[in-house]
């Protein structure tokens, strides 16, 4: 293969098993955040391809709301057992349960906010030094300014004003006691970058991804999965729809969308005639236009 | 416009895109140039702006004077900035073509952030100049000129914008092309290109403008998808910083040792001799592996994993390196530098210095002169403020090995970091060794 035949999925993913690398040999306690979304599943690949045949050098974190969809639960269960990597789980339902935070009631009650606080328990529990994520920079104004070593403070903030400047391919992750840093080996990667490489190294994912018929409710203008976490009433009308999920979060968050899309081939021309970016689809960023820089500043991923 | 997305859609299905390569490219000028203005323009035309993204631009109150959407809108992201009405970081866009996967560094022109410049020049493999067609090429176009030939870029567009305001005029192009031409001489730029365009109307910049028949060349995305930007790094320097050893120690992978890393330059082929600097430990190579795929010969860019006939203690900030053709290995480097941070250089202290996996202390054995990037003017100075630019000479705590900057990038630059905040505090271009 001559470097001219190189194709830019050769190159992103290159540099994405350059950054993973550059974690395992600059961070004393690393660990993976894995969603169960398509993102951390191309992550988990792409560590795969850096590190195999020895053992990843991080553990997978899950912060799991108790509101997840059963399909991405079970899925990422069975890829624990497939790739034989430790997974750690944080339980919004313990900060709840410990008084941390306070579950929101009503219509759009919703745990998403909440996890922010479990996340930055896990870190400190862990004593993780650095939290790779599948965030990228195509997905939202304020992540196109995100560093790929993202560092935050003791209270997990980002400041904008702060970022170290990341010049050629070398990456700066020194840091005082307390502080981490957020690794984001996706950042140059588009949505439709990740699905054409799910096609070609034929990564599995959750079936929600794919359409499928499915009882769901319309809430603010949007196609939401019935499910008793969404306090549904009896203005709810239910319905039977063919649907599925561009995006795998907090189901009291994540819109569905319609579609017959049930194969990959299908979704990626979805997607390329599709005029929603992949964030429209979930409700919490339509707050306001500032949604992403408030919640990084908190400590969101 | 519309004739154009279907062809971009209909060669894009299916695999088509799998032979398309990346550029990227970075924008210098300031708001005045109509710099956030082009960048929207090449989103917007080549429609790599989303329902919902345009939406909000149509819900927000910037309209330019007549009427229209203001595209600028579309690059300046964060809640501070908009107040301000200013960009102060570098923000990363991506869009494709047909042809091509784009990604923009949309860096600002304002004097108090060469740093975001630099850092944008030293992440691309083209530069866009813009140039305010009535003002035509002032001091700030010096300033971006200079980082783009001190960062090494070979390939520059100068873009002169608002060609509508001056009516279209080939003259006023002429005039501009001509001065610039000066600059590019002095600044030994190689491959410069000129282009008249209306980032705010779209002349010239994804179609070819109706309005300057006398422009005989490219618009400004077809030649963004068709210059050849293939680093030219020779391919017998052959560099593998070790970034990370694969040793599974398992029963059935007792003796697996696999030095991790991404080739910087060159190709490595199997049974190559090689060298591990700074060392000098000389060894060959037995196997190499991408994706646990055994390889004969691998290339500059990919990420691999090689294994060495001999048994020899490697590790991170090593770099391994053919035999033939070793790089420089020296304590005492002459280096261009980028000052990044808002306390001034200490010359009293130690810094540390990250040059690919290898980190070792440092200091500044010598200031040589910085330069006036106005005017260009060398002048003598005794210590380095935010966004001086400069020549120094410094001495490491361990040998270093490099290649200088203008000969290969990836292996020519380091960065400083302040040990007392942890912040990256210069970028280092290493010109000579000093010993």
């Amino acid at each position: 293969m001559n470097k001219q035949d190189t194709t830019y999925l050769d190159q992103l993913e290159a540099e994405a098993i350059f950054i993973l690398r550059e974690v395992a040999g600059q961070f004393e306690k690393p660990a993976l955040l894995f969603s169960g979304g398509k993102d951390s599943i191309t992550l988990v690949r792409l560590a795969e391809k850096a590190f195999r045949p020895g053992k990843f050098p991080f553990p997978l974190v899950h912060i799991d709301t108790g509101h997840n969809f059963p399909e991405t639960i079970s899925f990422r269960d069975d890829m624990i057992a497939r790739i034989g990597e430790k997974l750690i789980i944080g339980h919004v339902q313990d900060s709840i349960d410990q008084g941390k935070v306070i579950e929101q009631t009503g219509k759009n009650a919703s745990r998403n906010a909440l996890q922010t606080v479990t996340l930055l328990d896990t870190i400190a529990e862990g004593k993780f030094d650095a939290c790779i994520g599948g965030a990228r920079r195509d997905e939202e104004k304020a992540r196109a300014k995100e560093r790929i070593f993202s560092v935050r403070d003791e209270f997990g903030q980002w400041d904008p004003k702060r970022q170290r400047p990341e010049l050629w391919n070398i990456y700066n992750g020194k840091i005082h006691k307390g502080e981490n840093v957020r690794v984001f080996p996706i950042s140059n990667w588009t949505e439709l970058d990740v699905w054409n490489y799910i096609r070609r190294e034929n990564i599995e994912l959750p079936s929600i991804y794919f359409a499928h018929e499915r009882d769901v409710i319309t809430r603010n203008g949007q196609l939401m999965a019935a499910a008793d976490c969404l306090n549904m009433d009896s203005d709810d009308q239910i319905e039977r729809r063919n649907v599925r999920f561009r995006t795998v979060g907090d189901m009291t968050c994540t819109a569905a969308v319609e579609s017959d899309a049930d194969q990959i081939d299908d979704i990626i021309e979805e997607i390329k005639m599709s005029k929603i970016s992949e964030r429209g689809a979930r409700m919490d960023d339509k707050v306001s236009e500032a949604a992403m820089e408030d919640r990084k500043k908190g400590g969101y991923f | 416009m519309i004739k154009y997305l279907r062809l971009q859609w209909k060669t894009a299905k299916k695999g088509g895109i799998f032979n398309m390569d990346l550029l990227k490219f970075f924008t210098a000028g300031s708001v005045d140039d109509g710099k956030s203005t082009l960048i929207g323009r090449l989103l917007y035309d080549s429609e790599s702006i989303l329902a919902d993204q345009l939406e909000a631009l149509q819900q927000s109150n910037r309209k330019n004077d007549d009427g229209t959407i203001d595209l600028a809108i579309l690059t300046d992201g964060l809640k501070a900035e908009r107040e301000q009405g200013i960009t102060i970081d570098v923000a990363y866009k991506y869009f494709q073509t047909d042809k091509r996967k784009f990604i923009i560094a949309d860096t600002p022109g304002h004097i108090q952030y060469t740093r975001n410049m630099v850092t944008g020049a030293s992440n691309s493999d083209l530069a866009i100049i813009l140039v305010d067609a009535r003002n035509g090429v002032v001091e700030q176009t010096v300033r971006h000129s200079f980082i783009v030939s001190l960062l090494e870029l070979k390939h520059v567009v100068v873009c002169i914008n608002k060609m509508d305001m001056v009516d279209f005029s080939e003259d006023a192009f002429n005039k501009i092309h001509k001065s610039y031409s000066e600059i590019a001489l002095k600044l030994k730029l190689k491959e410069v290109t000129y282009i008249p365009v209306s980032a705010l109307k779209g002349d010239n910049i994804v179609n070819r403008s109706q309005n300057m028949s006398w422009y005989a060349g490219k618009s400004l995305l077809d030649h963004l998808e068709t210059t050849e930007v293939n680093e030219d790094v020779k391919s017998v320097q052959a560099r593998m910083p070790v970034q990370w050893v694969i040793r599974p120690q398992t029963d059935e992978l007792h003796d697996y040792r696999g030095y991790a890393g991404r080739v910087l330059s060159g190709s490595f082929r199997v049974n190559d001799k090689i060298t591990v600097l700074p060392s000098g430990i000389r060894s060959e190579i037995s196997k190499i592996e991408t994706n646990m795929q055994e390889q004969d010969e691998v290339h500059s860019g990919t990420s691999v994993t090689l294994h060495l006939k001999d048994n020899i203690d490697i590790g991170r900030g090593d770099i391994l390196v053919n035999s033939t053709h070793e790089p420089i290995v020296s304590q005492s480097i002459e280096a261009d530098l980028c000052w990044m941070d808002t306390k001034p250089l200490d010359t009293s202290i130690m810094y540390l210095l990250q040059h690919n996996s290898k980190v070792t202390k440092c200091k500044i054995r010598d200031i040589l002169h910085k330069v006036n990037i106005n005017t260009l003017e060398k002048i003598e100075t005794d210590t380095f403020q935010l966004n001086d630019i400069g020549r120094i000479v410094i001495r490491t705590a361990e040998p270093l090995a490099f290649d200088l900057y203008q000969v290969n990038k990836l292996n020519g630059g380091a960065i400083l970091i302040d040990p007392r905040t942890n912040l990256t505090v210069g970028a280092l271009m290493f010109r000579a060794s000093a010993e």
